[in-house]
């Protein structure tokens, strides 16, 4: 069945790609699309009835072929299956299914391509091919292979992102994505070979044997010796930094908007910009031994989450918008599994991945009926021309920004998947850091989150209709087939929070049950301890109530108690942010509500009561206001900084080196022995020829009188 | 069967010798009728390789199906293969028939240019299987002059200057390497391949003009050798032939230059270098390392800026030559079988790339980069082609560019992280030039008038292709078909390596004590 999961997508790409000939365009949609939906349902069918405990450390391999072996490197292809395997399969079936059924109606027509061009085969192999590499890249059993995957991902990306290949923009954007992929690609690859020297494997069941002997052990890379855990550690983020858009290799996932939206919806919202997170939670054990690499982790990905956001909230293009939101979502996740909270990370992932998907394809349909119209300045009014998709896209708005119901407990929190997942984040954000940094910035991003969510739902569908007015008039409702998957995603958006909590944010035990790692009882201090936070804030009812239930199910406090390698996650015994995640004061648990409250009320003044305000702002504040619409100049600094420098560095080598230099002394030593022999054999064109024979004759020649006079050649 | 690897090698050279003997005159069917007996001969080449393939067994690490007779004037004529020559027997007799293929459309001088081929393939399977000093460099250097006429004869505008320049370069490295020779003999009174493997050379450190010479004479006669062979990769900073010798040379030259040719020099490495000089490789390795990074980064660089998709793809060669040279020195399992990996995978990309460049040129007669553009528009299955080998170039897993990049920097990074960074960067720019390049060229709209015109591959192109394709992918997916075969010989050359230069270190220890 797992074969069946991973090679269905292929053999659609295979069939669509190169048999549409044979069996017509539709047809070929069809099959890709159909070999999907399998691909989905028995996804579903492994996640819901996957049994860590059944599994000794509750992962099992499934070996396929021989792949790189090299003395005692060795590599198979092969799939490895655990909870985040299995999580990871379902979100990216279940999006991709429902992309390439929502891409029949979107790429119905393109204005891109001349009439009577065959496009459509090409985009659903190209996703087809993507979903079987991401698919490579989360089931591997090694790096190696995952690196495959990492890569397969790039490509397809790279060919989606430049789908319009007659657009110099979107080709651009699509050199763009890759080659900065590549940087961090480049980190990764350097975190293998380490891992390599001192495990002797790349095998994730060899390497997390290995780690907790590796504790203090020290590498020598580069200019100094370090810590090795750390350094790899680092190494590896640096991929993860590129492949999920953190912060300094962030720069390609705006342009990649230039691909068409359901892309953006697979690639940039749900699937590989999430492989960054998945990777660090797949290296948990690694991870959990490498405290200042997660540190850096924390830093950055809070970072990012502030950075992403503040320039959300100024751009104008739709998808711009949902992609610096998808930029700072990330962000959280990175904050959560950099703090040891792999488990909240995943959920984060996962709800994200609805509720993204869905404003992107949301968004695609708003595109669609506007006649690729992408710019929200144009926009205006839409909610009575296209009632469905607002209805959709609110329901995404209300799950990216957070909204449910504050210290109500049954058992699960009551609210939107984005309000469980992000809310946990910024508690574990609050209890991993002590109040610090990271969940500053987590919390001043959620409310700058919700001003950018509600602005663009403000701008694209109320108020009134802006720009073309022929545009207006003939805006239309999407055909069903694009509707239909914004209806699956609308029902993760709204619930898979609520269904998933006790899994991935609940009690230690009962998150340590679904990835298949041992607990044990916390000690009696720990109990103490957990117990006195309790006292502490004793003021607060709710929380009160709800601790007094969970007392009741179960009396005990547990921790994480496995080696490395057992389960899908490794959280070290002594790290207890997730307990403590739950203790957190009652102002911190209010704290993103009040900032999303904020953020819809502020975007609610300057959007619908004085739409005149933002203007005038901007004006007003006019250098801030640049500085964020060009995002923080981030490109016009690279541009000049390192792009312009190595070219010239590249004309400078290939004129003053090679050409110069180089070939100038050769020609100098040519221009006085070449004449010399080409006079010698007496044909000016192809005496060289005849010299070079000659001399090589004067060689053996030499050789062997040399050989007659001292001695045979036994 | 004792004389399959003769048998193999000089098929070629009859067929050479039937179309110089037989065929007459310079008409439309002379021309089909050289163009067929060639190609042919090197299918049938391939077939007879096959069995040397079939009857190769990979866990003996000593040489196979060996052949031995006396020669004139007292010399031997010795042949045999091991795990490391024979892919590189196979890479030449697999891409032989598909460059002949190839130049199905050549019309000036088509008995001679196919002679020329088949000569060049007897020398080419000659260097690789042969077994004794004076016969390997009998086919090393011979092996030039019909690559000199090709380009010389079949070539650009400006092929007497790249012409001059290949010769240079090469004598100069022959010269040295020829010196090297006379004193291997004189050392070890015999030019017999596997027993100079297994001489140890003087290693007794002297000085010459106050210079200490670390490795006495072992050191000098590598660095002999050395001149030769990385004249031949190339490696930085000889490398400046390259880009002006495929630059001039015809689609085929180029493709036989790139794919077979440069491998000589790696091949040199392998046998000579390592097994024979073992402490002059430890001597000087930490050098060729620094120069196969800079080669790498330098390269690529240079790679950018070019204006010319012929030069572009020859510094993109001289880049991946980087990798291989680097792997040889790192000297183990992983470095050496990722270097001979690169070597055969590089045989199949930078070929298929070279053709690729071809098939446009045959229609547009420029190499020009700016006169392309948008190409995608007219030629869909060359578009794709082009696409697979450009991310085959880049080493992307699954195609067997990245299983040699792979492991030649699994190798490099136990020996020396710094090398192993820069050459890692690599491969950030490797996907800056050739995705630029692909951009230029293909994508994009089509709006050059004299484009308006132009005609997707024929079947005889696409069948070109797909054999090359097939092995790409079926080494990326399946490398174990050639590590397999590399492993034991490879492990086998570690050890004596390692012995070597423990013995010599032990030696040097003693006498500092």
């Amino acid at each position: 069945m797992e074969t069946i999961i991973l090679f269905a997508p292929l053999v659609g790409a295979i069939l669509c790609g190169f048999g549409w000939k044979f069996f017509g365009e539709t047809a070929a949609q069809w099959i890709s699309t159909s070999l999907l939906f399998l691909a989905a349902f028995l996804s579903w069918i492994i996640f819901l009835t996957f049994d860590a405990s059944a599994h000794p450390n509750g992962s099992y391999t499934v070996n396929i072929l021989r792949w790189i072996e090299s003395g005692t490197l060795s590599t198979d292809w092969a799939i490895r299956m655990d909870r985040l395997t299995a999580t990871m399969l379902i979100v990216i079936t279940t999006v991709s299914a429902l992309v390439h059924l929502y891409s029949f109606g979107y790429m119905a027509h393109d204005d891109n391509f001349k009439e009577g061009e065959s496009y459509r085969p090409r985009f659903f192999a190209y996703l087809s091919f993507f979903t079987f590499s991401m698919l490579m890249l989360v089931t591997a059993d090694n790096l190696v292979q995952m690196f495959f995957g990492w890569e397969g991902v790039g490509v397809a990306s790279y060919l989606l992102i430049g789908f319009y290949y007659r657009k110099p923009t979107a080709n651009a954007a699509a050199i763009k994505a890759f080659v900065v992929n590549r940087v961090g690609d480049f980190g990764f690859a350097l975190g293998i070979f380490a891992l390599y020297l001192v495990t002797d494997s790349v095998k994730f069941t060899d390497i997390f044997a290995a780690i907790p002997d590796l504790q203090d052990h020290t590498i020598a890379f580069l200019w100094a010796d370090w810590n090795t855990l750390n350094l790899i550690a680092f190494l590896l983020f640096i991929g993860a930094m590129g492949k999920s858009a953190q912060l300094f290799l962030h720069t390609w996932l705006p342009d990649a908007m230039e691909g068409p939206t359901p892309v953006s919806a697979l690639i940039h919202a749900a699937t590989m910009v999430t492989a960054g997170v998945f990777l660090v939670c797949r290296m948990s054990p690694l991870m959990e031994y490498a405290p200042q690499a997660t540190n850096f982790i924390v830093f950055l990905g809070a970072s990012t989450a502030f950075f992403a956001a503040t320039v959300g909230l100024v751009q104008n293009d739709i998808k711009r918008v949902i992609a610096y939101s998808t930029c700072s979502q990330l962000g959280y996740m990175f904050v959560a599994a950099g703090l040891g909270a792999y488990s909240v990370a995943m959920f984060h992932l996962l709800t994200h991945a609805f509720f993204k998907a869905m404003l992107f394809l949301g968004a695609g349909s708003v595109i669609h009926a506007m006649h690729h119209e992408q710019d929200m300045r144009n926009y205006g009014g839409l909610r009575h021309k296209i009632p469905k998709t607002f209805a959709m896209m609110m329901i995404g708005t209300l799950a990216i920004t957070g909204v449910g119901i504050p210290l109500l407990y049954v058992g699960f929190p009551i609210g939107f998947a984005g309000f469980v997942s992000k809310d946990a984040i910024i508690e574990t954000a609050y209890a991993g850091t002590a109040g610090g940094y990271a969940f500053w910035m987590l919390v001043v991003a959620a409310l700058m989150t919700s001003f950018y969510s509600w602005r663009l739902m403000f701008m694209t569908f109320y108020g009134t209709p802006r720009g073309d007015a022929h545009t207006h008039d003939h805006a239309h409702e999407s055909p069903n087939s694009m509707l239909v998957p914004l209806y699956v995603l609308a029902v993760g958006a709204v619930f898979s929070g609520m269904v998933w909590y006790g899994s991935f944010f609940g009690h230690t035990d009962k998150v340590a049950k679904f990835f298949g790692v041992p607990y044990a009882e916390a000690t009696e201090h720990g109990d103490d301890a957990a117990h006195a936070e309790d006292a502490a804030h004793g003021d607060d009812h709710a929380e009160e109530v709800a601790h007094d239930a969970d007392a009741k199910e179960e009396e005990h406090h547990y921790n994480f108690a496995g080696q490395p390698g057992e389960g899908a996650i490794h959280v070290a015994p002594e790290n207890h942010v997730l307990n403590e995640a739950h203790e957190v004061p009652t102002w911190v648990k209010l704290a993103p509500f009040f900032a999303m409250l904020a953020g819809l009320g502020l975007a609610y003044q300057m959007y619908i009561r004085r739409p005149d305000w933002p203007h005038k702002l901007a004006t007003q504040q006019a250098p801030l206001y640049q500085f964020l619409l060009n995002k923080w100049y981030f490109d016009e600094i690279y541009n000049f900084a390192i792009i312009k420098p190595t070219l010239a560095l590249g004309r400078l080598l290939w004129k003053q080196g090679d050409t110069k230099t180089i070939d100038g002394g050769i020609n100098g030593l040519a221009m006085g022995i070449i004449p010399f022999f080409t006079r010698l054999a007496g044909r000016a064109q192809s005496g060289y020829i005849f010299t070079y024979a000659f001399a090589m004759v004067l060689g053996i020649a030499a050789m062997l009188t040399w050989m007659t006079l001292f001695g045979g050649a036994n | 069967m004792g004389n399959i690897l003769s048998l193999t090698t000089f098929l070629p050279l009859l067929g050479a010798v039937i179309l110089a003997l037989f065929l007459r005159g310079d008409d439309e069917d002379a021309q089909r009728n050289a163009k067929w007996v060639a190609l042919v001969t090197t299918a049938v080449t391939f077939l007879t390789s096959l069995f040397i393939l079939g009857n190769f067994d990979a866990s003996d690490t000593g040489f196979q199906m060996v052949e031995q007779r006396d020669w004139l004037l007292g010399l031997q004529y010795k042949m045999g293969v091991d795990g490391i020559s024979i892919l590189f027997v196979m890479l030449t007799t697999f891409l032989m028939p598909l460059v002949i293929a190839s130049c199905w459309s050549v019309t000036t001088r088509v008995k001679e240019y196919m002679i020329a081929f088949l000569l060049l393939e007897t020398l080419m399977l000659g260097v690789f299987m042969a077994l004794d000093l004076v016969l390997f460099y009998l086919f090393f250097e011979a092996g030039l002059i019909p690559m000199f006429l090709i380009i010389g004869i079949w070539g650009g505008k400006n092929r007497i200057y790249a012409s001059f320049k290949f010769f240079l370069y090469t004598f100069l490295g022959s010269v040295l390497m020829l010196v090297a020779m006379v004193a291997m003999f004189s050392a070890a009174g015999t030019t017999d391949i596997p027993t100079l493997m297994t001489f140890t050379f003087e290693t007794e450190n002297f000085s010459i003009l106050g210079v200490q010479i670390i490795g006495g004479m072992q050191t000098l006669m590598w660095l002999a050798f050395f001149a030769s062979f990385a004249v031949k990769m190339p490696m930085w900073p000889v490398h400046t032939w390259l880009p002006d010798a495929h630059v001039q040379a015809p689609t085929a030259g180029s493709v036989v230059l790139a794919a077979i040719l440069l491998k000589m020099g790696g091949y040199g490495f392998l046998r000579f270098s390592l097994p024979m000089f073992p402490v002059g490789s430890e001597v000087m390795g930490p050098m060729v390392l620094w120069l196969s990074a800079i080669a790498i980064v330098y390269t690529s660089l240079v790679a950018l800026v070019q204006e010319d998709m012929k030069k572009l793809i020859a510094y993109s060669s001289v880049a991946h030559m980087g990798f291989v040279t680097m792997g040889i020195f790192a000297v183990n399992q992983q470095g050496l079988d990722g270097a001979i990996f690169q070597m055969i995978s590089h045989g199949f990309i930078s070929g298929a790339l070279f053709l690729c460049v071809g098939v446009i040129y045959d229609r547009m007669h420029t190499r020009e980069i700016d006169a392309y553009g948008g190409l995608v528009n007219r030629m869909p299955a060359y578009a794709l082609i082009f696409m697979f080998f450009t991310m085959a170039n880049v080493g992307l897993p699954g195609t067997s560019g990245f299983v040699g990049e792979f492991l030649t920097l699994v190798g490099i990074f136990q020996v020396n992280t710094w090398v192993a960074a820069v050459a890692t960067s690599g491969v950030i720019f490797s996907a800056a030039y050739a995705l630029w390049l692909y951009r230029r060229v293909v994508m994009g709209d089509l709006i050059k008038e004299s484009l308006r015109t132009i005609t997707d591959m024929g079947t005889r192109e696409r069948v070109i292709f797909a054999p090359l394709v097939f092995m790409t992918l079926l080494l990326g997916v399946y490398p174990a078909l050639v590590l397999d075969i590399t492993g034991p010989s490879v492990a086998a050359l570690v050890v004596n390596y390692e012995t070597a230069v423990a013995a010599f270190e032990a030696a040097a220890q003693f006498a500092s004590n």
